[in-house]
C-alpha cells in the first residue's frame, strides 16, 4: 500500500489502521497477541518524558512500545 | 491430606484482571493483589468449599497473555495447564479471568482455553469499571456464544463469588465445543504433529498447536526430539507454501473469532467517551516531563519525612516499653550471666531491632499506595529510556522498586522478564537498593552524624543513600551486561493499566502482614543471632575480675574476631567494635543496631541508662579523639547501601538462579563495591579536609 506510514512516525492525537508488521518472529507473535494484529486501529497516546518509548490505545487498553519496534509496523493513517 | 478433593481448579487469565482478588475471596487466603501486570509470579494453591460443602483445591497462576509464553511467570501458568508438571495433572477446571470493560483484548486468552478441551468457567470481572465507561454486556448472547458459563462480577466487593462457586460445583461440567477456527491446512497440521508428541493425547493438540508458531530460536530452546524438531520445521514449510504465517495466522484467526463476538455482545451507551478520564488527567502529571520527576522525588521525600517525624513517637513508647522491660528483668532476676544475657543479649539486641517497626509500616505504606494505585506500571514506562541505556527495559524498574520494601519479592518479581540474561542482571542488582532493613542502619547513623538536624535536613540525608542505591544498581547493571551477560537491549511490550484508588483495607491487610513477618523475624533469627552475639561478646571472660568493660569486650571472641579484621577495615575509618557489628550484620544487616546496642550496653551497664545514639556520639578513639565522626557516619553508611548482607536473600536468588555460582557472585561483588564505595567516601573526604 502506498499510503502506508510507519507508525514510529505518528504524534499523540493520531490514528492508525495496522497494515503490517515486519518485527521479526517471536516478537512478532507477541506484539499480535497483544492485540496489534493487522486491520487493527492504533492511536497515539503520548510520548515518554524521555522521548521513548510511546504510549498507545490498542482495543480499548493502553501499552506501551519503543519507536524502534514501531518503526517496523506499518499503518495506514486515518483521519 | 487423605481427603478427597472433588475438583481441581485453576484461576487463569491475563495480568492484573482480579485473579488473586477472586482467589483470596474464595478460600479466605491473602495473596498479594496490586494495580500493575505481574504481581503473582508463582503458583499459590488454597482450598474452598463448593456451593454443597465439596472440599476443592484452587489454583492461583501468574497472568499470561498468551499460552505461548515469553517470561518464566507465564511459563508456570502454561505448565500446569498443559500437564508438563510432573505428578500434576490438568486441572479439572479452569476459571478464566476477563476484565469486562476490555473484552476486546481479554477474550483472547479466553479463545486459547477453549482450545485445551478443559471445561472452562468465564469470570467477567471488573464490571463496575465497565459500567463507569458507559459499557454494557450482554451477557445472555456472550453465554451463547462462548458456549461456556459466564459470571459478571466485581470480585474486590465479593460481588459474583457464590455464583462463581456454584458455577464450578456443577455436575456435569461439560467441556467447550465452540473455538476459533483456524484455516484448514493448519487444523491438518496440528493434527498430524499432535500425533507425534510425547503429550498426553488432552493437551496434544494445543502442544502441536505451541510449536508450530514458534519461531527458529524458540523452536531450538524447546528441547524437541530431533524427529518431532523435523516434524514442525517440514510442517511450517508446507504451511508457508500455502501461503499461511504459522506465528500470525492462530492469532489472527482467534482476534477475528473475538471480535464477531465484541461487536455481538458489547454495546455502547452513547458515544465512545473521547473526554478526558480522571486517570489520564493523573497520567498527564505523573508522566510528564518535569512533572513527572517532581511528583517522584516529592513523593519519596514526604516518604523519608513521615520516617522521621510521625514516627518518632511510636518509636519512643516502645523504646520506652523496652527499657522499663529491662529495667524490670534487671531487678528480677540477681545480677549474673543469665541477667546479662537477658538484658545485655535479648532484650537490647531484640528491642534495638523492634523499635523500628513504626518506621517500616510507614515505608510499607507509602509503597503499597504506589503498587495499588497503578504507578508501578508509570513507572516501568519513564524509566525505560534510562534502563535501556544501561541495556535492560522498564519492566526490570519494577522488581527494583519492589526491593525497596525487600529483595526478596524483588528477586521473585523478576520472572516477568522474558530475557533469562537480563533477569539475572535484575537479580544481581536488585539488593542494591536500599531494602526495609537498611533503615534502622540509616536511621542511627543520620541521628549520630547530625545530633541537630531538623526532620527535612535528615530525610534529605536518606535520600541520598537512597539515590546512591538506585545508582549503583544502574552502573552495575551496565557493567554487567556489557561483560559477564552480554545480549541485545530487549523489546519492551507493556501494558499501562488504569490508575484506581488505593484500597485502604487492602493496604492496612498488608503492613499488617509485614508487622508480622517483620516480629517473626525479630523473635527467630534475630533472637537467635542476638543470643549468639551476647556470647561471642562475654566469653570467654578475663581472667583478672578487676578487668573494665572495655577491656572484658576486647577479651572475648567477638572482641577478638573485632580486633583480627580491624587491619582491614582500618581504611575505612572503623574501628574493631564497628567490625563487630558489620561481622554480625552478614546475616542480616539490621543486626548491626542490636550488636550497636549489645556493645555499648555491655560497656557501659553500670552508669546511667543513656541513649545508645549519646553512646555512639560520646564514643573515643584510643587517642581520645571521637569515633563517630560525620564521616565515619557517612563510610558506614555507604557501606550499608552497598553491601550484600542478607541470607535470605541469598538462599532466594540461589532459588531463582538454580546454584550457588551467582548468589557467591553477588556477595563477591557486593562486599568489593561497599568496600571500595566506602574507602573512597573516608579517604577522599579525610584529603577534602572533612572529618
Ligand atoms: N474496580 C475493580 N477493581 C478490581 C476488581 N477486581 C480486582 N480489582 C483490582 O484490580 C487489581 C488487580 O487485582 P489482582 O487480583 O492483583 O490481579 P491478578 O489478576 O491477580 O494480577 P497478576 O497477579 O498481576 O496477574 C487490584 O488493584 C484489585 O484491587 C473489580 O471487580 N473491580
Ligand atoms: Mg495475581
Amino acid at each position: 500500500m502506498d499510503d502506508s506510514v510507519s507508525l514510529a512516525s505518528l504524534s499523540p492525537g493520531q490514528k492508525g489502521k495496522i497494515t503490517a508488521l515486519d518485527l521479526p518472529g517471536a516478537q512478532k507473535g507477541r506484539v499480535m497477541e497483544m492485540g496489534l494484529t493487522a486491520g487493527t486501529t492504533i492511536e497515539v497516546i503520548k510520548v515518554a518524558p524521555m522521548g521513548d518509548p510511546v504510549q498507545y490505545k490498542v482495543r480499548g487498553g493502553h501499552i506501551s512500545l519503543r519507536k524502534a519496534e514501531a518503526a517496523l509496523i506499518q499503518v495506514q493513517l486515518l483521519t | 491430606m487423605a481427603e478427597a478433593l472433588f475438583r481441581r481448579v485453576a484461576i487463569a487469565g491475563n495480568p492484573n484482571t482480579g485473579k488473586s482478588t477472586i482467589f483470596n475471596a474464595l478460600t479466605g487466603l491473602r495473596q498479594k493483589v496490586g494495580n500493575y501486570p505481574g504481581v503473582t509470579v508463582e503458583k499459590k494453591t488454597g482450598r474452598f468449599f463448593g456451593s454443597h460443602g465439596e472440599a476443592m483445591e484452587l489454583i492461583d497462576l501468574p497472568g499470561s497473555y498468551s499460552l505461548q509464553v515469553r517470561s518464566p511467570d507465564e511459563a508456570v501458568a502454561r505448565d500446569l495447564l498443559l500437564g508438563r508438571v510432573a505428578g500434576e495433572p490438568r486441572p479439572d477446571v479452569i476459571i478464566t479471568v476477563v476484565d469486562a470493560s476490555n473484552l476486546d483484548r481479554h477474550l483472547y486468552i479466553v479463545a486459547q482455553m477453549l482450545e485445551l478441551g478443559i471445561p472452562v468457567v468465564v469470570a467477567l470481572n471488573m464490571v463496575d469499571v465497565a459500567e463507569a465507561r458507559g459499557l454494557t454486556i450482554d451477557l445472555l448472547e456472550l453465554k451463547e456464544r462462548l458456549g461456556v458459563p459466564v459470571i459478571p462480577m466485581v470480585a474486590s466487593n465479593a460481588t459474583g463469588i457464590i455464583e462463581l462457586k456454584q458455577a464450578v460445583s456443577r455436575t456435569p461440567l461439560p467441556k467447550p465445543e465452540r473455538r476459533a477456527q483456524f484455516p484448514i491446512v493448519f487444523e491438518t497440521e496440528i493434527a498430524h504433529l499432535a500425533r507425534l508428541t510425547a503429550a498426553p493425547a488432552e493437551s496434544s493438540r494445543m502442544e502441536a498447536m505451541l510449536y508450530l508458531s514458534l519461531d527458529e530460536q524458540g523452536l531450538r530452546e524447546a528441547n524437541l526430539s530431533p524427529t518431532l524438531y523435523a516434524a514442525v520445521l517440514a510442517g511450517q514449510t508446507r504451511l508457508r507454501g500455502a501461503g499461511i504465517d504459522p506465528i500470525s495466522a492462530p492469532v489472527d484467526a482467534r482476534y477475528d473469532w473475538v471480535a464477531t463476538i465484541c461487536s455481538a455482545v458489547v454495546h455502547r451507551r452513547g458515544e465512545d467517551n473521547e473526554g478526558l478520564t480522571i486517570s489520564d488527567r493523573l497520567d498527564m502529571i505523573l508522566t510528564h516531563k518535569v512533572w513527572g520527576w517532581v511528583a517522584f522525588v516529592a513523593m519519596m521525600s514526604l516518604m523519608f519525612f513521615c520516617i522521621f517525624t510521625v514516627a518518632s513517637y511510636p518509636m519512643d513508647w516502645i523504646d520506652a516499653g523496652v527499657s522499663a522491660l529491662k529495667n524490670w528483668t534487671a531487678d528480677q532476676i540477681p545480677a549474673g550471666n543469665f541477667q546479662s544475657l537477658l538484658v545485655d543479649g535479648v532484650l537490647s539486641g531484640v528491642g534495638g531491632v523492634v523499635v523500628f517497626l513504626p518506621q517500616i509500616l510507614i515505608l510499607f505504606f507509602f509503597l503499597g499506595i504506589l503498587e495499588d494505585s497503578g504507578y508501578m506500571a508509570r513507572a516501568a514506562f519513564i524509566m525505560d529510556r534510562l534502563m535501556s541505556r544501561v541495556g535492560l527495559h522498564g519492566k526490570s524498574f519494577v522488581p527494583m522498586l519492589s526491593s525497596f520494601a525487600c529483595a526478596i519479592p524483588g528477586v521473585m518479581a523478576t520472572r516477568t522478564i522474558e530475557n533469562r540474561k537480563d533477569r539475572l542482571v535484575t537479580i544481581l542488582v536488585a539488593p542494591l537498593m536500599s531494602c526495609s532493613a537498611r533503615l534502622p542502619v540509616y536511621i542511627v547513623m543520620i541521628a549520630v552524624m547530625l545530633p541537630a538536624a531538623g526532620a527535612l535536613q535528615r530525610a534529605g540525608i536518606m535520600l541520598c543513600m537512597y539515590a546512591l542505591g538506585l545508582i549503583a544498581a544502574f552502573v552495575m547493571a551496565w557493567v554487567f551486561k556489557k561483560t559477564l551477560l552480554k545480549s541485545e537491549t530487549p523489546m519492551l511490550l507493556l501494558e499501562l493499566p488504569p490508575y484506581r484508588a488505593p484500597i485502604i483495607r487492602g493496604i492496612a491487610q498488608r503492613m499488617w502482614e509485614r508487622a508480622t513477618i517483620f516480629l517473626r523475624r525479630a523473635g527467630t533469627v534475630i533472637l537467635a543471632l542476638s543470643i549468639v552475639l551476647w556470647a561471642l561478646l562475654t566469653y570467654p571472660k578475663p581472667e583478672n575480675p578487676e578487668a573494665t568493660k572495655s577491656e572484658a569486650l576486647a577479651h572475648s571472641i567477638g572482641g577478638r574476631m573485632g580486633h583480627a579484621i580491624e587491619p582491614v577495615i582500618a581504611p575505612l575509618g572503623f574501628d574493631w567494635k564497628i567490625g563487630i557489628g558489620i561481622v554480625a550484620s552478614f546475616a542480616a544487616r539490621e543486626v548491626f543496631v542490636g550488636t550497636m546496642g549489645q556493645i555499648y550496653n555491655i560497656e557501659e551497664a553500670d552508669e546511667e541508662n543513656e541513649g545508645l545514639r549519646e553512646q555512639m556520639r560520646a564514643e573515643k578513639r584510643p587517642d581520645g579523639s571521637p569515633l563517630f565522626t560525620p564521616l565515619v557516619c557517612l563510610s558506614l553508611m555507604v557501606f550499608y547501601v552497598l553491601a550484600m548482607q542478607c541470607v535470605s536473600t541469598v538462599a532466594i536468588v540461589r532459588r531463582e538462579t538454580g546454584g550457588w555460582t551467582w548468589p557467591l557472585f553477588q556477595i563477591a561483588y557486593m562486599t568489593a563495591l561497599a568496600y571500595l564505595g566506602s574507602l573512597i567516601v573516608y579517604q577522599g573526604g579525610k584529603l577534602l579536609g572533612f572529618q
